[in-house]
């Protein structure tokens, strides 16, 4: 019997925007899946592409960048390096033969939890559909992440 | 610097086909500066290929280094350790690194993660552009510091030709004609009555005419 | 006289010269040269041979020269410094020469980008203006462009191409003195629509006195259609084609279009002719080869003056 597919998705917020909206998701008690693991950031500029693809290595089925809305940046511009350095990943995925969708940037504002609810609950529902990600691996991907841990 | 573009995924899994063990080595010189080949590189490169791999069912271990340069013997040298435990090299230096990790390791296969493209320089942030061909002979102080040889489409050094249009070359409106940029330098320094003296046929042998060339040194061997 | 070019000769005359074009074929048709040549024998003083145009693989310039030599033309032949190196060109000129072929038109060339071989390794050892000087140190000089002296070396009527609609305006005059510096005896222009701004670079020429030392031919091409027009107004570089001409193109019916250009040219020739400076035209008209006659008739240059 097929095991249900629980995608496992990580979620880089910036700590400014999008984890205050996480956090506001959480106190007002809507629920989205927690198949979402968010890490805090200082900013999405901070995300270096490589901790994507190490995340997709480890066993992701899908990452996930919120940032502040164009021009709210605390650091000027760092959601906008974020987004550029995103484009540059989802072609590097096309060139591997992962689907582009897995990797994404959204950008809300601090007072966005429902929104932060709605689109990583949009976002999980596309990595369900999409299924896990297509490696091959020898052991289940939660036991790597828990190895890693 | 040296400036290079990383080869296509599927051109680098080609050659890495048969091999599970490989050593990925980086340069931490022009490579690192045109962001093709430096230590971030490599480790996007790494990750990129054991992706590819794993899609494949094929477990792929990649030992990163990055060396100070690749064009040095002493730098080089330094990989001596990882060599046994390495099926295959990966370099993603210019192609002179390429050749003296070829050159010293010579029992394993060396293979290319960049393409070599041009001399050049930095216009802005992420762009590079071509500014020198080693032509052996400089001329750049008759052409207000602006090169015909690397910068005009056909090298011409009594241009500009009749296909100049707006300051751009034929070949395309992206491309600046280098004789419209000189002949404006030639304005801005006042040195435009040089600009009708014929400047004659070039000698290539300063060039990549000659062979390939060598420079040698008797006073720092 | 430096040379025995029938075009010098025209010149010397103080008659308006008149030369045209001939285009080689992609393959290997030499019926088709002497077909496109036979239509402007009697109405041209010499016949330009071009070296694959448009760095399109042809019929080379040589080999159709020495077709148009056999039928008793005068060519022009044409080289351009993309496609072969200093070697290459200087036997090439000793074997034109060696076949009569006196006159000859130095060009850089179309960049290969144009052409179908995009992909080839641009030569480019010397440019236009170097091969000027080539052409002329082999006659004035007997020498070759590396030195050695060696007899019989080619005695050339040298020709260059001028662009006087090409960009930067103010440094067309000071290209012409360049190519003057190194040697060229005369010049033909690219094809004039823009007759205002060609008698504007014609005054900068004048002030320095350059038409005295040199024998400038103005460019003549034809139109077809408004279609053809609009074309090389946007497609084709160094081309200025005021929207007038494109406004009397288009404004009579498609099937008096080619007339109208045909008159369009007349009329460019007739104001060509009085413009101090101007020595005669280079009608270039091209896969239209036997529209010539009528044009030169009506333009008041036949019969061609007997300099032989």
């Amino acid at each position: 019997m097929m095991k249900e597919f629980n995608p496992v998705i990580v979620a880089y917020c910036c700590h400014y925007c999008a984890y205050t909206a996480a956090d506001m998701a959480g106190s007002m008690r809507l629920s989205y899946p927690c198949d979402i693991k968010i890490i805090r950031v200082p900013c999405t500029g901070k995300v270096d592409p490589l901790y994507v693809m190490r995340a997709l290595q480890e066993g992701a089925d899908g990452v996930l960048i919120a940032g502040c809305l164009e021009g709210d940046c605390h650091f000027k511009n760092g959601n906008i390096k974020a987004m550029q350095r995103v484009t540059y990943l989802k072609t590097l995925l096309n060139e591997i033969g992962i689907e582009e969708e897995r990797v994404a940037m959204v950008m809300m504002s601090a007072g966005m939890g429902k929104q932060f609810a709605e689109i990583v609950t949009e976002f999980d529902d596309k990595i369900r559909n999409l299924g896990p990600c297509p490696l091959k691996r020898n052991q289940e991907p939660e036991q790597i992440l828990s190895e890693a841990v | 610097m040296i400036t290079a573009e990383r080869k296509p995924l599927d051109e680098i899994m080609s050659y890495i086909e048969p091999y599970h063990r490989i050593l990925l080595v980086g340069c931490n010189e022009c490579v690192t500066v045109c962001a093709a080949g430096g230590r971030k590189e490599v480790a996007m490169l790494s990750s990129a290929l054991q992706l590819a791999s794993m899609k494949n069912g094929k477990t792929l271990s990649v030992n990163e280094l990055t060396l100070e340069r690749q064009c040095d013997p002493e730098y080089v040298d330094t990989l001596a350790p990882q060599i046994e435990g390495a099926e295959a090299i990966v370099s993603m230096a210019c192609g002179c690194g390429v050749q003296e990790l070829a050159r010293r390791y010579g029992q394993v296969r060396v293979f290319p993660a960049v393409n070599t493209k041009f001399m050049g320089a930095s216009e802005r942030a992420g762009v590079w552009a071509e500014r020198c061909q080693g032509c052996g002979d400089c001329l750049l102080g008759l052409t207000g510091g602006i090169c015909p040889i690397a910068r005009c489409s056909k090298r011409l050094f009594n241009g500009p030709c009749g296909g100049s249009n707006n300051g751009k070359c034929e070949v395309s409106s992206e491309m600046d004609c280098a004789w419209a940029l000189i002949w404006e330098k030639m304005k801005e320094l006042g040195t435009t009555d040089q600009y009708e003296a014929v400047i004659s046929a070039k000698d290539w042998r300063s060039g990549r005419g000659g062979g390939p060339r060598k420079i040698i040194r008797e006073d720092l061997q | 006289m430096k040379t025995n070019s029938v075009l010098e000769k025209v010149f010397a005359s103080g008659a308006f010269a008149v030369t045209s074009e001939c285009g080689p074929p992609r393959g290997a048709m030499p019926e088709i040269v002497r077909e496109k040549a036979e239509h402007l024998r009697g109405y041209v003083d010499a016949v330009n041979v071009t070296d694959n145009q448009t760095a399109m693989v042809r019929m080379s310039s040589f080999a159709a020269s020495v077709i148009l030599k056999q039928i008793g033309l005068n060519p022009v032949l044409q080289m351009v410094t993309r496609d072969r190196n200093r070697i290459a060109m200087q036997s090439d000129l000793i074997g034109a020469y060696s076949h009569d072929i006196n006159t000859v038109l130095c060009l850089s060339g179309d960049h290969p980008f144009f052409g179908d071989h995009a992909m080839a390794a641009n030569v480019y050892d010397l440019d236009s203006v170097q091969l000027i000087q080539t052409v002329k140190e082999m006659r004035d000089n007997g020498s070759l462009q590396g030195g050695a002296k060696v007899d019989n070396l080619p005695r050339m009527f040298i020709g260059a191409a001028a662009n006087p609609f090409a960009d930067p305006f103010e440094l067309r005059v000071a290209r012409l003195a360049k190519k003057i510096n190194a040697g060229v005896d005369f010049i033909q222009t690219q094809c004039i629509y823009n007759l205002d701004k060609f008698e504007k670079w014609m005054e900068g020429i004048r002030e320095r006195g350059l038409h005295k030392k040199v024998s400038i031919m103005a460019g003549v091409t034809p139109m077809k259609s408004e279609g053809m027009a609009k074309y090389m107004k946007n497609k084709v570089p160094g081309m200025d084609v005021p929207d007038e001409i494109i406004k009397r193109m288009g404004g009579v019916p498609k099937d008096k279009q080619a007339q109208e250009g045909i008159d369009i040219s007349i009329e460019s020739i007739q104001r060509l002719k009085a413009i101090e400076g101007v020595s005669g035209i280079h009608l270039m008209a091209i896969e239209w080869e036997q529209k010539v006659p009528e044009i030169i008739e009506r333009a008041g240059l036949y019969p061609r003056p007997d300099v032989a």
